[in-house]
């Protein structure tokens, strides 16, 4: 899941959908509060959510020409207002942050499966995604179908989201696919070296955060986030101090 | 695509008919009908704001369009946008982004080297982090990515826009080497009514009220240009 959320998270920060990204990832809510009152393992209840919350996004942004910003944060509000409501007590403080609790195996099989689809689409469809990140007008003569590679961008972002709710929750798993691409942006010269640094970051902090959580008998979600942001701080003063010396030692 | 004029057959590789863009309520262009002979050269010459790139991206199937245009079969197209907004701290290189090129055609890997070599630019180069190159630089990077999988027809939007003089002699010389040697068929987009003069088989003017086609002598008259432009227009065109 943190490989998978390390990848697709370089290429939401390379196309400036940080906040947009990090927004969808509410809409999972609703789907959480569903699933909950129909006796149904909320990640699928949540991953439904979301697949259908990308293809909305997708739909909206080919036929109106709206940003995809504007259209997220439209649907991510209604998203969180409805799943507010739908969802409550102990319930919804776990879809909102997540927990460390035992997973079960169709939890992991859908985990597998799923970050296996994340990992496999980036790394077949990066020079697809680089092209049109630099221009969409290139990216048409090389023959790249912009549409489908957008929706399948947004469908496998919303997969990533899915694969990480129950330690995150709904609240915090942009923030995992956010901060170890952001962070890595900042350390790389090239290509491979941020989704490779995207992917350990990703990792590290899951791990360390997970720690951290079953030592101190506490959510998940925010010690994942917070290790995630803490390395994000260090990398940024470790740089700005390189460049300072450098700057003073002319 | 085979068609006649004049009782003999001509190889077109681009037939527009009655083409016209629309954006909002505003008509960018109607009406505009040409056609572009296999191995020439079309320069198009306008104000800012007539339709030059939106033509370009009429014909690239990017924005809809009324009436028709037709591509000859075969056509590989390479394409050189106007200067491009990059943010300066993406880590994607010149190198990843050739790279991708010659992925996405599964060509050989080893015509990125040829393709850097043909526009002048070193491998210390197309390794930087492209939003860091000058404008000159990363428009060389975007004729060596148009020219990476062997097109035979360039659609170059000011690409010399940002470039110094000798940077900008050497891809006018490079356009018309592989034109002659290759046969391609160019599409300009310039403002330089003397280079178009001197170099292009035909010119479109674009204006907002008037259109004319034809050799560039017949076209780029005093009279014309100010029609087009609004105001008088004056170049010299040097033999160089």
């Amino acid at each position: 899941m943190a490989v998978a959320a390390g990848l697709i998270g370089c290429f939401a920060v390379m196309r400036r959908m940080a906040l947009a990204g990090d927004a969808l990832s509410h809409v999972a809510l609703p789907g959480i509060g569903l699933a909950l009152a129909l006796h149904v393992h909320p990640v699928f209840g949540a991953a439904a959510m979301l697949f259908f919350g990308a293809l909305l996004v997708w739909e909206i942004e080919d036929r109106s020409h709206v940003a995809t910003e504007t259209i997220i944060g439209v649907i991510f509000s209604v998203a969180l207002a409805i799943g507010s409501m739908i969802t409550s007590g102990e319930n919804l403080i776990e879809a909102l942050f997540g927990s460390a609790d035992v997973l079960s195996w169709p939890e992991v099989l859908f985990g597998l499966i799923g970050a296996g689809a994340v990992i496999v689409f980036v790394l077949i469809q990066k020079n697809a995604l680089v092209v049109a990140l630099v221009s969409r007008d290139i990216a048409r003569t090389t023959g790249v179908d912009l549409r489908r590679l957008n929706l399948i961008y947004l469908q496998m972002f919303a997969l990533t989201v899915a694969l990480g709710l129950r330690y995150l929750g709904v609240l915090l798993m942009g923030s995992l696919i956010i901060i170890p691409a952001a962070t890595a942006k900042h350390l790389s010269r090239n290509l491979n070296q941020m989704l490779t640094l995207a992917a350990v970051f990703a990792m590290a902090a899951t791990a360390a955060g997970s720690s951290l959580a079953l030592w101190l008998h506490r959510e998940t979600g925010p010690l994942i986030v917070a290790t995630s942001t803490i390395g994000f701080l260090i990398t940024v003063l470790f740089t700005t101090s390189t460049h300072l010396r450098g700057f003073l030692r002319r | 695509m085979a068609s006649k004029v004049d009782g003999e057959a001509v190889d077109n590789v681009l037939e527009v008919s009655d083409l016209g863009v629309r954006f909002g309520r505003s008509q960018i262009f109607k009406d505009l009908s040409f056609s572009v002979r296999r191995g020439t050269s079309l320069a198009i010459v306008g104000p800012n704001g007539s339709g030059k790139t939106m033509l370009f991206r009429a014909l690239l199937g990017a924005v809809p369009v009324g009436g028709t245009f037709r591509w000859a079969p075969g056509v590989r197209i390479g394409y050189v946008p106007q200067k491009l907004d990059i943010a300066r701290d993406v880590p994607i290189t010149g190198f990843d982004f050739l790279r991708a090129r010659a992925s996405l055609a599964r060509a050989s890997q080893d015509l990125i080297a040829q393709s850097l070599a043909s526009v002048g630019l070193s491998p210390e180069i197309a390794a930087e982090a492209i939003g860091k190159l000058s404008g000159g630089q990363f428009q060389r990077l975007l004729v060596a990515f148009a020219l990476i999988c062997a097109p035979n027809v360039l659609l170059m939007d000011e690409p010399t826009a940002g470039v110094d003089e000798p940077g900008r002699r050497y891809l006018t010389e490079l356009v018309h080497r592989l034109q002659h040697e290759k046969g391609l068929t160019v599409l300009q987009i310039s403002h330089d009514l003397a280079e178009v003069c001197r170099c292009a088989t035909t010119v479109l003017c674009l204006g907002r009220e008037h259109i004319r086609i034809g050799p560039p002598r017949e076209v780029l008259t005093p009279d014309l240009l100010q029609k087009i432009y609004g105001a008088p227009v004056a170049f010299q065109v040097s033999e160089i």
